[in-house]
């Protein structure tokens, strides 16, 4: 376990030196455009005197020690200013998860189970729809009957957050909070719900079939037991996988719920640095983004061997 | 009374070329205690009729017709929850590929005190305390470590062990093994195949021992049915039928065994196919492939005609049966 975390943390510094990389070219190239804007080729010049090894060596012992730059925006470090938006960002993808949870796994199995009953036909049809409108379609809707038709739920911003550390300011404990991320939440699992449906659906009716779910049968075992012992064990390993490179997808989508909701996390910081051409910020998103990423993979795996007794995560560091 | 007696059983399949009958008009009975073999060459229908024992066929298949009587009730008119009260209890099954039957996420105790459970009120260590005796009774070491081992833990012939094991918790009447030892190797089939016969004897259990092994039906059964194409062509005392085969099909069977063939000649085997169940000839099923067949076997199915101490379902055995009586 401890060898397979520490190569996992080796492969995460790699991936993390790659995006930096990116990050690097793009700050470079931000920079050179900007310095053309500005007029001012001499002071532009005065940076790339440097070779383009020395610059990027520079920026990654910055970024080691924390240091991603400063925002021009801000005029604060990087890094500080995303570590204050992260938590409304993470809470948000946090309550997404929820919904896909609470709501696949019981629609999934319902499916498998009655593939003919009209339930699952209307499920199924919806969660085609689901699957191809886009979410900024998906959260003006959900704007237009909850919040202006019926107006029930708010339709901005985080309203009453309270503190608990740091930077980081739940949503979660106070009603207020709580109304507030109900729409986004949705907007935002409306992408992953028809997907993790399907999924579901189409994982357990493999398993049905099998012969390990026969054998149950034919030992008398009641069906509450074979379909949520039995089958729905199964069924979840091949989701968590996929579930955990689908909720680190879930961090790009989080640019378009909070943009449309002004939800204030990073997703919608970054496309305001984008507009106002806030490299150092831009290229802290994407590192930060990344190593998030990782994080959540290696949190997936662990899970995976947690759950499936013949992955041994000890073989699998070797 | 008989512990089973299966009348007229019909099993079909639906598909989109209208239904096939996958067993076809099979009657026999199994006395407690006493030991069944079931043989035909693969797509015979075996399984099947194995499966509607318990009345457990997967969709599209079902029993069109026929009584399954299992102590006096019908398997195929009692409901789902009446079945799930026999099905592992009083009759249990052994799956043929033990490395597919259980469950890998789930470890041997569980899967065995989750069948006690569903059938008697005990406590965890009460249930825990006879699944390691009974995993002892088939042999296994350190049965108590063993509970808490995953399947993928264990080889293929222990594996078929816990799955003996698993039959025998709920001490049932009848087990129906079909093909217990198919997926395993030679010596490991010896020992299960002894291990099978030795509880089977010890505990009074009946056995329906689903193969395509005739060595194996001679070693463990009293009594045979061979099938072919979804029917009975032959039943009788396993040694008399052994011996001395009367239908076609089964003396062909019998030379067609790497025994009965000299060393250095090619083996012998059953010329042709068997038919498929969607067009199956007129008259007698086996036709096509049988040397005596005469016209009649062509037009007329045969029946199951009792002769000595064995059922045939052969014409032209039923004539050379008639001539002895003639004479
Ligand atoms: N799911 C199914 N759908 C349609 N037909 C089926 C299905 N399962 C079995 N059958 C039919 O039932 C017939 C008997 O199958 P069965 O499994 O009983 O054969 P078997 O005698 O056990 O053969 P084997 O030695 O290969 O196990 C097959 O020939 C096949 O045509
Ligand atoms: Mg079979």
């Amino acid at each position: 376990m401890i060898i397979y975390l520490a190569k996992r943390f080796i492969q995460a510094l790699l991936v993390l030196a790659v995006i930096s990389l990116i990050g690097f070219t793009v700050q470079d190239n931000l920079a050179f455009q900007q310095g053309l804007n500005a007029g001012s080729a001499a002071a532009y010049n005065v940076e790339t005197d440097a070779g383009f090894l020395t610059k990027y060596f520079q920026f990654v012992s910055g970024a080691i020690q924390g240091d991603l730059g400063t925002s021009s925006f801000f005029k604060e470090p990087a890094l500080t200013v995303i570590l204050k938006k992260m938590p409304a960002t993470l809470e948000l993808i946090f309550a997404a998860a929820v919904l896909v949870g609470i709501f696949s796994v019981p629609l999934g199995i319902f499916t498998a189970l009655y593939p003919h009953h009209t339930i699952s036909r209307l499920i199924l049809s919806v969660s085609v729809l689901g699957l191809s409108v886009p979410v900024f379609v998906t959260s003006i809707l959900l704007i237009y009957l909850f919040s202006v038709t019926w107006n029930i739920l708010p339709s901005f911003g985080r309203g009453d957050v309270v503190p608990i550390v740091g930077y980081w300011e739940t949503n979660f404990a106070s009603w207020d909070g709580l109304k507030h991320i109900v729409l986004p939440a949705f907007a935002l699992a409306s992408v992953m719900l028809p997907l993790f449906v399907r999924l579901i659906r189409a994982e357990m009716r493999q398993v049905l079939k099998s012969e390990y779910v026969k054998y149950a049968r034919a030992r008398g075992l009641s069906p509450w037991r074979i379909y949520f012992v039995h089958a729905l064990k199964n069924t979840l390993l091949p989701v968590v996988t996929v579930g955990g490179v689908q909720i680190g997808t879930l961090v790009a989508y989080t640019i378009l719920a909070e943009t449309v909701f002004q939800w204030p996390g990073m997703g919608f910081m970054f496309l305001e640095a984008v507009n106002r051409g806030d490299a150092p910020l831009i290229v802290a998103y994407l590192m930060v983004v990344g190593a998030i990423f990782v994080v959540l993979n290696t949190i997936v795996d662990v899970l995976y061997s947690a759950i499936n007794p013949t992955v041994n995560l000890a073989r699998m560091a070797a | 009374m008989a512990l089973l007696s299966v009348q007229n059983l019909n099993v079909k399949f639906g598909g989109p070329f209208g239904a096939i009958t996958a067993v076809n008009n099979v009657s026999f009975e199994l006395q407690k205690g006493e030991r069944l073999g079931i043989v035909g060459e693969s797509g015979a229908g075996k399984s099947i009729t194995g499966f509607a024992m318990m009345n457990l066929l997967n969709a599209p298949g079902f029993i069109d017709r026929g009584k399954v009587l299992f102590d006096g009730q019908d398997m195929v008119r009692l409901n789902e929850r009446q079945l799930r009260k026999i099905r592992g209890n009083r009759m249990a099954m052994i799956f043929q590929d033990p490395l597919v039957t259980l469950n890998p996420v789930l470890t041997i105790g569980q899967q065995m005190v989750e069948t006690l459970m569903a059938h008697r009120r005990l406590r965890q260590d009460e249930a825990e305390f006879i699944a390691i005796q009974k995993l002892r009774e088939v042999y296994i070491s350190a049965p108590e470590s063993r509970l808490g081992q995953y399947p993928h833990e264990l080889s293929g012939g222990m594996r078929q062990r816990v799955i003996i094991a698993i039959a025998l918790l709920l001490d049932p009447d009848l087990i129906i093994a079909d093909e217990p030892t198919t997926a395993l190797d030679v010596t490991t089939q010896a020992d299960i195949l002894e291990l099978l016969l030795h509880l089977c004897m010890a505990n009074n259990v009946g056995l329906i021992l689903i193969t395509h092994d005739l060595g194996v039906v001679c070693q463990l059964t009293e009594r045979v049915m061979v099938m072919y194409a979804g029917e009975v062509v032959e039943t009788g005392k396993t040694r008399e039928v052994i011996n001395d085969p009367q239908h076609p099909y089964t003396q062909g069977l019998i030379s067609a065994l790497p025994q009965q063939t000299l060393p250095g000649t090619p083996l012998k085997s059953i010329a042709g196919y068997m038919p498929s169940l969607l067009s199956l000839p007129e008259g007698c099923p086996f036709h096509p492939r049988c040397a005596y067949a005469s016209p009649e076997c062509t037009r007329e199915r045969p029946s199951l005609v009792q002769y000595r101490d064995a059922s045939v379902a052969c014409h032209e055995v039923n004539r050379l049966h008639q001539e002895t009586l003639v004479e």
